[in-house]
This record gives structure tokens, sequence and C-alpha cells, in this order.
């Protein structure tokens, strides 16, 4: 991948391989299933209006310890405060997380990656202002869900993923680190300090 | 000129004391993945804070663990925890003399 860049014109473009837009989108796909199967399509709710309103979601923080961290308790020390915000805010968290990663999906296929084909050429993408805030957020979540599923929990962890035995997680955290850069381009792309 | 109506002097009312004083804060949390420049991007384009200002809060964030990021009602300081929480990071509310 060629690292974010401004154009003069004021766009942030990207130029990923095909590998690599495959697995990003992929990865973002797998987050907006898993707040799917939470929430459930619109269409299926139990509660039109509620659902309307973007209210009346659980109260019962998720089971899954990657949806735990993504949708988290805003309170600390009270149960039942933590409850009450989680009914009512939960659903429309979801659906700005689900919006997210198909805007950051939504642009790969705009500069050219193809699902259903790997062998597709490189993907340039090219990102308004909505857009990169869209992927800052999306890449966050993305990174959030890997970490937990490799158990990330320190700063040192995040080393020793890399000398586990298991091929697969070594593979998941060189992709945790790919996330990384591509995010921390992005950001300097956005904000030259 | 105008001067004010005697009232009848009344105790103060403790809740609405506390109520001036912005007694909720907003805090959010260390973790392991959130890159700083990230954490310092959000705090200057969501709070609107200065280059300086967010970097300091985001290293008081990265070393002792937590910092206060924002304060005011209760109302305000849970749309700012939804806020960090669409961001990735993670915050809690609290009132500002919970232990």
């Amino acid at each position: 991948m060629r690292s974010f860049a401004r154009r003069r014109r004021g766009g942030i473009t990207a130029t990923f391989e095909p590998a690599e837009a495959h697995v990003l989108a992929s990865l973002a796909g797998q987050v907006v299933e898993l707040l799917r199967d939470r929430h459930g399509t619109e269409e299926s709710s139990a509660d039109p209006l509620g659902s309307a309103l973007g209210i009346g979601g659980p109260s019962l923080p998720p089971d899954d310890p990657v949806l735990q961290r993504l949708l988290p308790d805003a309170y600390r020390d009270d149960d039942e405060d933590a409850a009450e915000f989680r009914r009512f805010t939960e659903k429309s968290l979801t659906s700005a997380k689900v919006a997210n990663a198909e805007r950051l999906i939504g642009t790969l296929v705009d500069g050219g990656l193809d699902p259903d084909d790997e062998g597709a050429g490189e993907v340039e993408v090219e990102l308004d202002d909505a857009d990169v805030q869209a992927w800052l957020r999306s890449l966050t979540d993305v990174r959030l869900s890997l970490a937990v599923r490799l158990g990330i929990e320190t700063d040192e962890d995040t080393e020793h993923v890399h000398h586990r035995e298991d091929e697969g997680v070594r593979a998941m955290a060189d992709v945790y680190d790919w996330l990384g850069w591509v995010q921390e381009s992005l950001i300097a792309a956005v904000d030259p300090t | 000129m105008t001067q004010a109506a005697p009232v009848e002097t009344e105790e103060p009312d403790v809740q609405d004391v506390t109520a001036l004083q912005s007694p909720w804060v907003t805090i959010v949390w260390n973790d392991p993945v959130n890159l700083m420049s990230y954490v310092t991007f959000v705090l200057r384009n969501y709070f609107g804070y200065t280059e300086e200002k967010a970097t300091e809060l985001m290293l008081a964030v990265h070393h002792e663990g937590k910092a206060v990021v924002s304060s005011g009602s209760r109302e305000e300081m849970e749309r700012h925890v939804q806020a960090m929480h669409e961001y990735g990071l993670w915050a809690t509310l609290q009132r500002s003399d919970a232990p």
C-alpha cells in the first residue's frame, strides 16, 4: 500500500493492493455482522417506534467480548445507570458504527475493489472529509475487535502476539499492526502537525 | 433603576448549588489499542481543544491510565461519552466528587 496523502485539491488518497483492500473490507464487514447479530436489521424490529427513534435497545451488556469493547458501559460503578444509558443509546451507537463500516467498504468498492475477484487491480481510494471520519472510526472498531480476539490487554501484549505458536495468530497480529499503520498514515495526511 | 423585591429567605438548595459547579465529568481510559495520534486527533476534533491541550490530556491518559477530558451537566457528559464510544475510545461519566 502507498500511504495516504492529501491531493492539491483537498481529497485524501491512498492506493491498496487488491489483497489488502479485500482484507480491510472483509474485516469491516465482519464488524457489521457482529453488530447486526446483536440488533438484527431494522425491518425485524419488535418495536418500530423505538427503532425509528433509535432507542429501546437492550439494557444488558453483550456477552461477546468484542461487542463489549465496541459498545462499552458508560457508567463504571453503577449497573442501573449503565443499563438505562445502554437502553437509550446502544441502537444509535450501533447504527453509527455500521454506517461507518459500510462507508469504508463503499469507498473501497468505488476505488475498484471487486468483492468477488481477489485478483482484480489496485484499489485507489479518494476520501472526502466525511469519508475520513468514517474511516478513522471504522479502522478503530476493526482494530479494537482484532485486539480482543488476539487477547491484547496491555502494551506488551502487542509485541507478545508476534511470538505465539499459532501461525494464524501471528498472521492476525501482522494484519493488526498493518491496520495501525494505515490509520497512522491517514491521521498524518489529515492532520499534518 | 430597579431593586429586587424582598423575598422570603429559605435554606439554600444544596442540589442547585452543586448543579452550578459542573458535578459530572467525562473520563477517557487508557487502552493498548488506540494510537496516541488518534486520541489527540479525537480530542481536538470533537472537543475543539488546541493541539497543546489535546496532547497534554492524551499523555495523561497514557501515563496515568485515565484523564478527565470534560466537565459539565450530566446530559452533556452523556453526549460526550456516546461520541467517544463512536470514535472507539473507552470513556465513562461520573460525578466529579466520586471516588
